[in-house]
């Protein structure tokens, strides 16, 4: 079976300092997946060369066996890569179902009508409720972007990578900033989630990811030092040493 | 769908925009209407860029003055009717925007604005070198004004009519385009391009897009102001002209449609009433930019929108 995604041996340098130091993962389809390190492991960057926001200096990115560490980020998306930022990157000008319109819309050929009025598509607004109800933000769904909380706008972003209808989700820190409330329903959440849709996540809470992920990789100065199932990485020293602690 | 209270809105102003020759008095007023819509077309071409774009310009005279000298150029020298030299005018120009566009975007933010205010200069220094095309200082003059479809533009009234009619379209298919999902892009490039990109929208492209559909309509404005003047000089290239079209956007309300029109009546009348009045007109309208910003910050129509809708609401209060 094809894995949703392979990497092979990707670099990135910055000033001459490595931040992804010839990494490789095999990540397969349907998988939940867990990167953990410490800060300035290179987590953030990583996802940055698989989604297309940085190009590789070396190695291969594969999606579902397509080599595509050539293709902008918009190609990537094309391809059913979604992903969210850790630190939330939406439009402020609009209100929350807006943002999911835009979503949606950037998979359609309809994204380049230049004549016909978007207030009159009803049926991406009604597609944009559908996604709002299955992360809880139905009931807000007019309320400007800018009025939103910032529990309501971690939501949104899920809601957007969630409409974009993903084959791969790369979720950078879903549950940074939350209260515990919050946390729990965003779990539930991506638990919700079907598993035609692989997961990637980046997370620093740890009880929440581990619970999440099957397989975790943990990052140190740019490289995999660990790889393996939930307690493979748990009990493994060095995790323990360079992020878990003693 | 347009709601009943903006359609009303906009025929209100269609009808006071229709009256301005029954009302002006004399011909002056009239000729000046004229030169507010022109500039109002020219500004909301700019506003495609700068308001909903977010990419300021500072060569957008490069298509107003190319179409303007291309329509001359071609009606006058190779005897070309009105019609097909608008046109080839009209293509030229938007060619022209195409390329430059590919040059523009390779920056954002202050490299594309020096890229465009060097291209921009580089046609108003050839308007003024290549003689033997453009005349160089003395421009190109002589050329009458059309009748389309047998309406004699000769007359004040007549050329503001036609004028208006232009606007009316210009402002109807910018309208269409600023709120269709295209219009969705451009502005989700201009607020969040990186994650435009990974929603999977070819950010470069919708810019591209936009600078050519830009470029179009400051070329009709171009052949509207050709056809007014009877003539075209360097100075419709200019750094000024380009400076002006940018200053009418920003006072009036950048990505509002009313905002250029607005803007274009403050400029074009501080420029020939006022300056008739007041010696120092440019310090007075230097005054009134300076107001401008520091009171109303995002332009005159939304700040009058924000006033009005503060007053209404205390008005409510106040009733109750």
């Amino acid at each position: 079976m094809t894995a949703a995604l392979s990497i092979a041996d990707l670099r990135k340098s910055f000033g001459g300092l490595p931040a992804t130091d010839g990494v490789s993962m095999e990540i397969a389809a349907g998988e939940r997946r867990l990167i953990i390190g410490p800060n300035g492991a290179g987590k953030t960057t990583l996802f940055n060369l698989i989604s297309g926001d940085l190009r590789a200096d070396s190695g291969s990115v594969r999606l579902f066996g397509e080599e595509v560490g050539h293709l902008r980020p918009d190609q990537r998306a094309q391809r059913g890569l979604a992903r969210t930022y850790q630190i939330i990157t939406l439009f402020p000008r609009n209100t929350i179902a807006e943002n999911v319109i835009l979503a949606m819309l950037g998979l359609t050929p309809s994204r380049w009508q230049p004549l016909l009025p978007l207030a009159r598509r009803r049926d991406l607004r009604e597609r944009a409720r559908e996604v709002l109800a299955r992360v809880g933000l139905e009931a807000v769904a007019d309320r400007p972007l800018a009025a939103a909380s910032y529990g309501e706008k971690r939501r949104a972003e899920i809601a957007m990578a969630l409409a974009q209808d993903p084959r791969l989700l790369l979720l950078d820190e879903p549950l940074a900033g939350l209260s515990m409330e919050e946390r729990k329903s965003v779990q539930a959440l991506l638990e919700a989630i079907p598993r035609d849709v692989t997961i990637v996540m980046i997370e620093h809470d740890t009880d929440a990811a581990l619970a999440f992920a099957e397989r975790i990789t943990v990052l140190h100065y740019g490289t995999v030092i660990v790889e393996g199932t939930r307690a493979e990485v748990v009990a493994h020293p060095r995790t323990r040493e360079v992020y878990l602690g003693a | 769908m347009i709601s009943p209270r903006v359609l009303a809105r906009l025929a209100a102003e269609a009808i006071a925009l229709a009256a301005v020759p029954l009302v002006a008095g004399n011909d002056y007023y009239v000729n000046l209407g004229s030169q507010v819509l022109i500039a109002a077309i020219f500004a909301m071409s700019l506003n495609i860029l700068v308001g909903y774009g977010g990419m300021t310009s500072l060569g957008h005279a490069a298509y107003l003055g190319v179409s303007a000298y291309a329509t001359a150029w071609l009606a006058q020298r190779m005897g070309m009717g009105p019609l097909a030299a608008g046109a080839c005018a009209l293509a030229i120009t938007t060619l022209l925007a195409a390329f430059y566009g590919v040059l523009a975007l390779r920056a954002s933010g202050l490299g594309f604005l020096m890229i465009t205010l060097a291209l921009g200069q580089i046609l108003w220094g050839l308007a003024y070198r290549w003689v033997a095309v453009t005349g160089g200082d003395n421009g190109l003059s002589g050329l009458a004004r059309p009748a389309p479809f047998g309406w004699d533009l000769g007359s004040a009234t007549a050329f503001y009519y036609f004028s208006l009619a232009v606007f009316g379209i210009a402002f109807a298919a910018i309208g269409l385009f600023v709120g269709s999902p295209f219009g969705a892009s451009l502005k989700g490039a201009r607020d969040q391009p990186r994650r435009m990109r990974a929603l999977g929208y070819n950010v470069w492209l919708i810019r591209w897009i936009s600078f050519v559909v830009s470029g179009f309509w400051g070329g009709v404005a171009g052949l509207l102001y050709v056809y007014y003047n009877n003539f075209i000089s360097p100075h419709a290239l200019s750094l000024t002209q380009s400076a002006e079209a940018l200053l009418m956007v920003i006072a009036g309300g950048p990505a509002t449609l009313l905002g250029p029109l607005v803007g274009a009546a403050l400029v074009i009348v501080m420029k020939n009433v006022v300056s008739a009045y007041v010696e120092r007109w440019t310090l007075l309208l230097g005054a009134v930019f300076v107001a401008i910003v520091i009171f109303l910050p995002d332009g005159l129509v939304p700040g009058a929108q924000r006033l009005w809708a503060r007053w209404a609401s205390r008005r409510g209060k106040g009733g109750r």
